[in-house]
């Protein structure tokens, strides 16, 4: 299929229907409204399910009903309306059942505005609600990958049979760029044997997130930990841009990862020793291929768009064996090129300062 | 190489389809390109605008400072981003509604009556293309012709009945540009 000039809302959505989705609940917020408008024309004309809720509350409530019966289910929103699916969300993660919910994340906290942010990190990727879990992320930081990681999310929520967060934000969702849409995908024939049909000619089934004695409640947080263990032996994704000979590690994702890879490009160009990693999956986070950079730089800088929050997780990686430094801007503010060149040139310079105090 | 266009005027002049049909251009020439509107705030007074980015490389932001190109449709925005435009960069801007000049010498002024030579071709709603037009013949990163063939396989190709009056406005500007250019030798 040839490669088109598309906008990033509505590529993801064309994506969630090429991959299957039969049932779209949502509520409109910019910057991903996008999304559901485009889902709202489409999803009528293919015989599916679109429905404008009367709040995020009830849209979460509904996608938690509707994956339930086995039915491939999304909703999307943004900050403020993630904020109000937490409760949702736990009760989906904790009854086992398929879901995807794109964040097309915005400057917070509060109402904060509608231009592009990172904000959102801690939010998605430690436990989208009150429990024990955490739902898989994955963050793209182009439409392509937007368009991929969509496909992918419904794969993964089927698989692992869980909650599956794409985290892109305003910038993503709102820019155009040349991507290819894949072919359309058939819809599932039958229903998973968990899902719940009617009961008419079978034994009846149960979903639900309540365990009333602590033996059990621990037993299906064993399992749910068992699961978790799993998908970071197995989903953990990342790109790399010149790591091999790299002093100096940029790490950044999304939006941001895109934007320090223009600066990675401009610092080799100015002879310096830098490398990009960028996690493609939030979590789980790509420790095994990060950890293996990390044993061979001498310095670390985390690029975000937010106060630091990824920087976490990158710091639990190095455990203290190269310096983690940080450059952010929040708000809405998308930093340019040029700013994290000089936060690259300052991290490198005290690097060298710090490789030069060291005793041979 | 990389080239940032912003297009910027009020919502209705046509300034998000001007940045939209060179983006589609420029993928069609086989460039990497990013196209993003303003959605902010901003577009609820005044200014609409987008930013094109035109390169032979993967382009990190989609979002520039200081574009290296700039087409200008109204007061508020010439306001805005008249100085913003980079060192030996290009402004072209409409100059049936803006009545003042740049006093900076570092970058290449192409003042174009917009507007009024598209209300001649029949349509004032082509200021945009006669813009466009002028633009890419002061600054010929694509040629005219890649922009109207953008416009038919893209952005006209359900209402092919606009494409003369497109293509004719975006050869107004460029003979508007000519003629400016050989008076000046």
């Amino acid at each position: 299929m040839a490669r088109e000039l598309l906008k990033g809302n509505v590529a993801i959505a064309e994506a969630a229907l090429r991959a299957g989705v039969e049932a779209y609940f949502g509520y409109p917020i910019t910057p991903q409204t996008e999304l559901l408008e485009h889902l709202a024309l489409r999803m009528p004309e293919l015989g599916r399910v679109f429905l404008q809720a009367e709040s995020e509350i009830a849209a979460i409530n509904m996608v938690y009903g509707s994956a339930c019966t086995g039915t491939r289910t999304m909703t999307s929103s943004s900050g403020p309306g993630i904020s109000l699916m937490q409760e949702g969300m736990s009760y989906i993660a904790g009854s086992e059942v398929p879901a995807v919910i794109v964040d097309v994340m915005r400057g917070g906290p509060g109402l904060g505005n509608i231009l592009p942010s990172q904000g959102d990190y801690f939010q998605v990727t430690r436990s989208a609600g009150h429990g024990d879990y955490h739902p898989i992320v994955l963050a793209p930081a182009s439409v392509q990958e937007a368009i991929d990681f969509t496909m992918l999310a419904f794969d993964l929520a089927e698989k692992y049979r869980h909650l599956v967060i794409v985290a892109a934000d305003g910038m993503i969702g709102q820019m155009m760029e040349p991507a290819e849409l894949p072919p359309m995908r058939p819809l599932p024939t039958k229903r998973p044997d968990w899902a719940l049909t009617g009961a008419d000619e079978r034994p009846k089934r149960v979903i639900s997130s309540i365990y009333m004695s602590a033996e059990a409640a621990e037993r299906f947080n064993l399992k749910v930990q068992a699961r978790l263990k799993e998908i970071r032996r197995n989903e953990q994704r990342s790109t790399e841009y010149e790591t091999d000979d790299a002093r100096l590690l940029v790490v950044g994702y999304g939006s941001a990862g895109r934007i320090a890879h223009s600066a990675v490009v401009a610092a080799r160009e100015k002879g310096l020793k830098v490398g990009l990693f960028r996690p493609q999956t939030l979590y789980p986070f790509p420790e095994a291929s990060l950890s293996k950079i990390i044993s061979r730089i001498q310095g670390c800088l985390v690029v975000e768009m937010n106060a630091g929050q990824m920087i976490e997780d990158v710091q639990l990686v190095a455990a203290g064996q190269v310096p983690v430094r940080f450059y952010g801007r929040m708000g809405g503010v998308v930093p340019v090129p040029e700013e994290v060149l000089a936060a690259i040139e300052q991290a490198y310079d005290s690097m060298s300062e710090l490789s030069l105090a060291a005793p041979a | 190489m990389q080239e940032e266009f912003v297009c910027a005027g009020f919502g209705g002049q046509g300034v998000l389809f001007a940045g939209q049909a060179l983006a589609y251009a420029a993928m069609d020439a086989g460039r990497s390109v990013t196209w993003i509107p303003s959605y902010g705030p901003e577009m609820r007074g005044g200014t609409a605008y987008c930013v094109t980015v035109i390169s032979d490389q993967i382009i990190g932001s989609p979002v520039v400072r200081q574009p290296s190109a700039a087409l200008i449709f109204n007061i508020p925005s010439f306001d805005k981003f008249e100085p913003l435009v980079a060192p030996g960069g290009i402004l072209a801007y409409n100059t049936s509604l803006i009545s003042q000049t740049s006093q900076r010498i570092d970058i290449t002024q192409v003042p174009v009556p917009a507007t009024d030579l598209a209300t001649m071709l029949g349509d004032a709603r082509m200021t945009n293309m006669v813009l466009l037009g002028a633009m890419l013949t002061a600054h010929p990163i694509l040629p005219l012709q890649a922009v109207e063939d953008a416009l038919r396989d893209h952005l006209l190709a359900k209402r092919p009945e606009r494409l003369e009056n497109n293509r004719l406005a975006l050869a107004q500007g460029a003979e508007f540009v000519r003629q400016m250019q050989a008076e000046a030798v």
